[in-house]
C-alpha cells in the first residue's frame, strides 16, 4: 500500500501546485473585490455583451457550418483533404494574427473597402460588435464544420441508400436523415463555441471596445490598465469566474462532441446531391467558406513576407522572448499534466485538479497574480515568469484530456506485465510510459507551445512596454498603424506557431518506437 | 512448495476459496467451467488480485502481500506478454534487470536463452515482426532467464494452432524439468492436461479443490466438471 501511495506523489504535487495557483488567484481576487459594489453601469453592459455576442457567434458559426459540412461530405474534389486539415488550423492559429488578417481584408484600407469605394458604395467597418462576432465566426466556423462533418460521416451509408431507393428528395433527406443528426450534434457544437467566446479577450481588445463591444475580459483589462481601479478589476474578475463556472457546469452536464477524432472518411453514397442546383449550392458553400477563411491568412502572408527583412529589432527580441516562454510553458505543462493523466484513470481527483484552470480565464489569473505579487515586488518585473506560468496552467486541461485516454489504454494493456516484472519508478517511465505515450505527449506539447506562442492575455496586464512577447509587439505595431510591419510580425508569428506545433508533433511521432 | 491456506477471493457476488498445496517441482493443471475462477486463482497467486482472506506461502515464507514483481514466480498471460515497442532482446532483458541495465554477461545469457527457445538471431526484432508462436517463445525465454521456482501459465498458447500449442507445451515441460520449476497451468483442453500434468486442480462451485491425479479425475469427473467436459 505504501508503494501505491508513493506512486501518487508526483500527481499529488501537480494537483497541489495547480490548486495553489488557481485557488490562490481566485482568493486574491475575491478578497480585493469585496463583493460586486465596485461595478458600474458599463460593467453590466459588458456582461450583457459577453453573453449575447457569444450566443450570436455560436448560432452564426453553426448555421453557416451546415451547408459547408454537407458540401464537404458529399463532394470530392482536389484539395478536399487539405481543406479539411486546414479546418483544424484555427485551433492553434494566434488570435492576433488572424485579426490582423481580417483587418487587412475588411479594414479601412482593406481591399473589400477599396472595391466598394471603386463602385461608389459606402465602406464597411470591421470595428465594433459585428467585427468581434465576425472574428469569432472566423475562428469557430471551422470547428463547427468539423463537428458536423463527423455527424454526416456517422450516418450509416445504408440509410442514404435506402433513402435513395425510396426516391427521397432533399427535403425528405433533411427530415429523415440529416435532421435527426443535426438535432443531436448542433446543440453540443453551439455550446462549445459559446463557451469559447465567453472568455474572448484579444479579439475584443483589437476589434471591440467602447460601450457596445466590450467583453468582461476586456473590461478587466481596461479597469486595470486605464483606470488603475483594482477593486473594479477584481469585481469584474469575479463576474468572469462566475461565467466560467457556469460554463464548466453546463459542459459537464452536456457531453460535447469531439472535433479531434479522425472519423471514417468513406466515400459518400453515389448519386447524393446530384442535380445542378445542389451542385451549385455546394460549390458556393465551399468556395465562400474557403475564401472567408483563407484570404485573410493569404493576405497577411503576401503583405508580410516582403517586410520580414525590415522588421525592427524589437520584434526580433520579442521573438526570442516568446520562444523561451513557449518552451518553458510547454515543459511545465507536460511536467504537471503527465502525472495527473497517469493518476486520473484510478483517481477522480487528479482529473478534477487538471480541470481547475478552466474556472479562471487568462485575465482573471493575471489580475489575481498581480494582486498577490504587488505587496512584495514590482509586478512588471515578473511579466515573463507570470506569463509562462499562466500559459502553462491554461493549456493544462487540454493536455490532460489528450493524455488520459492513452494513459488508460497503457494501464489496461501493460500494468500486469510491468508489475509481474517489477518494472517501476524511473525505469517504468523510461521504458514503458514515455515510449508508449510519445505521440499524445508530442501532440499535447505542440498544442501548448502553440497556445503559449500565440497568446495575448496575461502579458497585456503586466508588460511595462519594454518586455514584449511577439503577439504584444504585433498588437503595438497595429496600434500605431504600421500595418506593413504588423503584417510582417503576423507572418512571423503564424509561421513560428505552426512550426512549433509541427516540430513537437513530429518529435512525438519520431520518438514513438511503434 | 506452494501453499494456499484458506485463500479467499471475493469480487462482488463471486467468491472462490482455495485450500491446497503443490509440491516443489510438480506439474499441475487447473481445469473447470469458464467463469469458475481459474484465471482469478492465478491472478491472486501472482499478486494482481488482493485476497479478502487467507494466506499464500512459498515454502515457509508468506507472500500474500508481496508486490507481483517480487514474488518467486513468473506468469505468462493469455495476451500482452511483450512490450511491442521494445526489441525481442530487450523484452527478454527485462527479466534480468527491469531497468534494462545489462552487462555483457547478461547479453550472453540472453543469446543463450534465444538459442534455447529456437529464436537464435532474432534478438534485434520487434515482437510485431515475429509469428505468434515465436512471440510465445520470447515470453518463455524471459521466464527461463528469470528462473523463478514457480511458473504460472494462464493459457498463453490458446491463440496458437493445435500442433504449435503442443510443441510450446512440451518446450515448457522441458524447461520446467531442467530448472526444477513448479508448474501451474490453466487448461481448456483435457488432452493437454493429461499429456503434461500428472495432477489437476478442479475449480467448480466457488472452490479450488486440492490436486488429484489427472487421469483418474478426467476418467471419472464429478458432475459439474462432467457437464463442462461433455461426454
Amino acid at each position: 500500500m505504501a508503494r501505491g501511495l508513493r506512486q501518487l506523489i508526483p500527481a499529488a504535487l501537480s494537483a497541489a501546485l495547480l490548486a495553489a495557483l488557481v485557488l490562490g488567484t481566485l482568493g486574491a481576487v475575491t478578497i480585493r473585490a469585496g463583493g460586486f459594489g465596485a461595478l458600474r453601469g458599463p460593467d453590466l453592459s459588458a456582461l450583457w455583451f459577453t453573453v449575447w455576442q457569444a450566443a450570436l457567434s455560436a448560432a452564426l458559426s453553426c448555421a453557416l457550418a451546415v451547408p459547408v459540412a454537407r458540401a464537404l461530405y458529399r463532394r470530392r474534389f482536389m484539395g478536399r483533404g487539405l481543406l479539411i486539415s486546414l479546418l483544424g488550423a484555427p485551433f492553434i492559429l494566434p488570435t492576433i494574427a488572424a485579426v490582423m488578417g481580417l483587418i487587412a481584408v475588411f479594414g479601412r484600407r482593406g481591399f473589400v473597402n477599396e472595391a466598394l469605394g471603386a463602385v461608389g458604395l459606402p465602406e464597411v467597418t470591421i470595428y465594433g460588435a459585428h467585427g468581434v462576432i465576425a472574428a469569432h465566426v472566423f475562428f469557430n466556423l471551422p470547428l463547427a464544420t468539423r463537428m458536423l462533418l463527423h455527424g454526416w460521416q456517422a450516418i450509416p451509408s445504408e440509410r442514404f441508400r435506402l433513402a435513395q431507393s425510396l426516391g427521397f428528395g432533399p427535403a425528405q433527406m433533411l427530415r429523415h436523415l440529416e435532421g435527426p443528426m443535426l438535432r443531436r450534434v448542433l446543440p453540443g457544437a453551439a455550446l462549445a463555441i459559446f463557451l469559447v467566446c465567453l472568455t474572448s479577450f484579444a479579439i475584443a481588445l483589437t476589434l471591440g471596445g467602447g460601450p457596445r463591444a466590450t467583453t468582461v475580459e476586456l473590461a478587466i483589462y481596461q479597469a486595470f490598465r486605464f483606470d488603475f481601479d483594482m477593486s473594479r478589476a477584481a469585481s469584474l474578475a469575479l463576474v468572469q469566474v462566475g461565467l466560467c463556472l457556469g460554463a464548466l457546469v453546463v459542459s459537464l452536464l452536456v457531453t460535447l462532441p469531439s472535433s479531434s477524432e479522425a472519423g471514417l472518411d468513406r466515400p459518400p453514397v453515389a448519386g447524393l446531391g446530384a442535380g445542378l442546383v445542389l451542385r451549385a449550392q455546394d460549390t458556393l458553400a465551399i468556395a465562400a467558406a474557403s475564401a472567408f477563411l483563407l484570404i485573410p491568412i493569404a493576405t497577411i502572408l503576401m503583405r508580410g513576407i516582403p517586410t520580414l527583412g525590415a522588421l525592427p529589432g524589437s520584434v526580433w527580441s520579442a521573438v526570442g522572448t516568446s520562444l523561451w516562454i513557449a518552451g518553458g510553458s510547454t515543459l511545465l505543462t507536460l511536467a504537471l499534466a503527465l502525472p495527473l493523466a497517469l493518476a486520473a484513470p484510478r483517481h477522480r481527483w487528479a482529473e478534477a485538479a487538471a480541470m481547475l484552470p478552466l474556472t479562471a480565464s487568462a485575465l482573471v489569473m493575471g489580475t489575481g497574480l498581480f494582486l498577490i505579487a504587488r505587496p512584495f515586488v514590482n509586478p512588471t518585473s515578473l511579466a515573463l515568469p507570470v506569463t509562462l506560468i499562466a500559459n502553462a496552467a491554461l493549456s493544462l486541461p487540454f493536455a490532460v484530456r489528450i493524455l488520459i485516454p492513452e494513459a488508460r489504454q497503457l494501464q489496461a494493456d501493460y500494468d500486469r506485465l510491468a508489475a509481474s516484472l517489477g518494472l517501476t519508478g524511473v525505469a517504468r517511465l523510461r521504458l514503458l510510459t514515455l515510449p508508449r505515450l510519445a505521440r499524445p505527449l508530442g501532440f499535447a506539447a505542440g498544442l501548448s507551445a502553440a497556445f503559449s506562442m500565440g497568446d495575448l492575455g496575461v502579458i497585456t496586464l503586466f508588460s511595462d512596454g519594454e518586455t514584449q512577447t511577439l503577439p504584444l509587439a504585433l498588437f503595438q505595431l497595429m496600434g500605431s498603424y504600421r500595418l506593413d510591419q504588423a503584417a510582417g510580425a503576423a507572418t512571423l508569428l503564424m509561421v513560428l506557431t505552426f512550426a512549433l506545433f509541427w516540430a513537437c508533433d513530429r518529435i512525438g511521432h519520431h520518438a514513438d518506437p511503434r | 512448495m506452494l501453499t494456499l491456506d484458506n485463500l479467499t477471493i471475493s469480487q462482488g457476488e463471486f467468491r472462490l476459496v482455495a485450500n491446497l498445496t503443490l509440491a516443489t517441482g510438480s506439474r499441475t493443471a487447473v481445469i473447470g467451467p469458464s467463469g469458475a475462477g481459474k484465471s482469478t486463482l492465478l491472478g491472486a497467486i501472482a499478486g494482481f488480485i488482493a485476497p479478502s482472506a487467507g494466506r499464500i506461502l512459498w515454502n515457509e515464507t508468506e507472500i500474500t502481500r508481496t508486490p507481483p514483481g517480487a514474488r518467486p514466480l513468473s506468469i505468462l498471460f493469455q495476451d500482452q506478454n511483450l512490450f511491442p515497442h521494445l526489441s525481442v532482446a530487450q523484452n527478454i532483458g527485462l527479466g534480468i534487470s527491469p531497468a534494462l541495465r545489462l552487462s555483457r554477461a547478461d547479453h550472453t545469457r540472453i543469446e543463450a536463452a534465444l538459442e534455447r527457445t529456437g529464436l537464435a538471431g532474432l534478438g534485434a526484432r520487434k515482437p510485431a515482426a515475429l509469428s505468434g508462436g515465436q512471440q510465445s517463445r520470447v515470453a518463455l525465454a524471459r521466464a527461463l532467464l528469470r528462473a523463478k521456482p514457480l511458473l504460472l501459465l494462464d493459457e498463453p498458447f490458446s491463440a496458437l494452432g493445435p500442433a504449435l500449442k503442443s510443441e510450446m507445451l512440451s518446450l515448457v515441460a522441458e524447461i520446467a524439468q531442467e530448472q526444477g520449476t513448479t508448474l501451474l497451468m490453466v487448461s481448456h483442453d483435457p488432452d493437454d492436461a493429461r499429456a503434461l500434468c500428472p495432477q489437476t486442480v478442479p475449480v467448480e462451485n466457488g472452490t479450488a479443490h486440492p490436486p488429484q491425479p489427472t487421469d483418474a479425475l478426467l476418467d471419472n469427473p464429478p458432475p459439474a466438471l462432467r457437464a463442462y467436459l461433455g461426454p
